[in-house]
């Protein structure tokens, strides 16, 4: 055993500043804090509803004034960053044979975007109604 | 063989993942920026509107589904960023993390059973 032992510095809150791969894993990390946001917002909101009507539109009232919005395009552009790399790992995860041949990776991303896309054109025509 | 609970637990991470991906981002512009950035009209999340759609049982298990599977899942990420970020007492970050989504799922579901007729 060297008397030595070399001991690599590894910055413990920011290591992850160091590369851009890092930097990505943690933008997709910090996505899950805006979505758990986003759904405890969500709840705050059901409550509020379960407490009348004065209640639940004071609620809509903080969550559209300007400092909501602001939240919410923050929470919408992490949200979809999270959509995106869960989608592109989706080949590696599952990956598909047909027919005994391998469907290619980009096949199976873009059928999930295509299913992202039904699912939220279905849910906005569900609130349009 | 031996009896293990994780292939359940890592479904529902997986489930709450997954779920996450495809309606998040709709959520998010459906209940937070359609209305104020006008791509649908005010009314579009009125009272009645809203407390009519989720009297629905059917509507009640949906939301009740959507709000708890992805909770869970951001709660379980969050615990593992906060080691990731130097936050190393586990147990802190667990309890708070996996407390704010037990509290959470509680709140929601007792909410959502509130909301018939008389509260």
């Amino acid at each position: 055993m060297s008397r030595q032992p070399y001991v690599r510095e590894v910055p413990r809150v920011t290591w992850w500043l160091k590369q851009p791969r890092y930097i990505r894993y943690m933008m997709r990390e910090i996505s899950a804090a805006l979505i758990g946001t986003y759904i405890l917002i969500v709840i705050v909101g059901l409550v509020r509803l379960s407490q009348g009507q004065a209640a639940y539109e004071a609620f809509l009232g903080a969550v559209w004034s300007q400092l909501g919005v602001t939240f919410s395009i923050i929470a919408l552009l992490f949200a979809l960053y999270h959509s995106y790399t869960w989608f592109q790992v989706t080949p590696m995860a599952m990956p598909l044979r047909l027919a005994g041949k391998r469907v290619p990776g980009a096949v199976i991303v873009a059928a999930h975007w295509l299913g992202f896309a039904v699912a939220s054109t279905g849910l906005l025509a569900l609130a349009r109604g | 063989m031996p009896v293990s609970n994780k292939p359940i637990v890592w479904g529902l991470f997986a489930g709450g993942g997954t779920l996450a991906a495809f309606i998040v981002p709709a959520l998010i512009l459906l209940t937070s920026l359609a209305v104020p950035l006008g791509f649908l009209p005010a009314d579009s999340l009125s009272y009645d509107r809203v407390l009519g759609f989720l009297q629905n049982p059917l509507a009640k298990i949906c939301v009740f589904g959507i709000i708890f599977l992805v909770i869970w899942h951001a709660a379980h990420r969050m615990r593992i960023t906060a080691n990731d970020l130097g936050f190393r007492a586990d147990k802190i970050a667990m309890l708070l993390f996996y407390g704010l989504a037990a509290l959470g799922s509680i709140l929601a579901a007792a909410a959502l059973l509130r909301l018939d007729g008389s509260a």
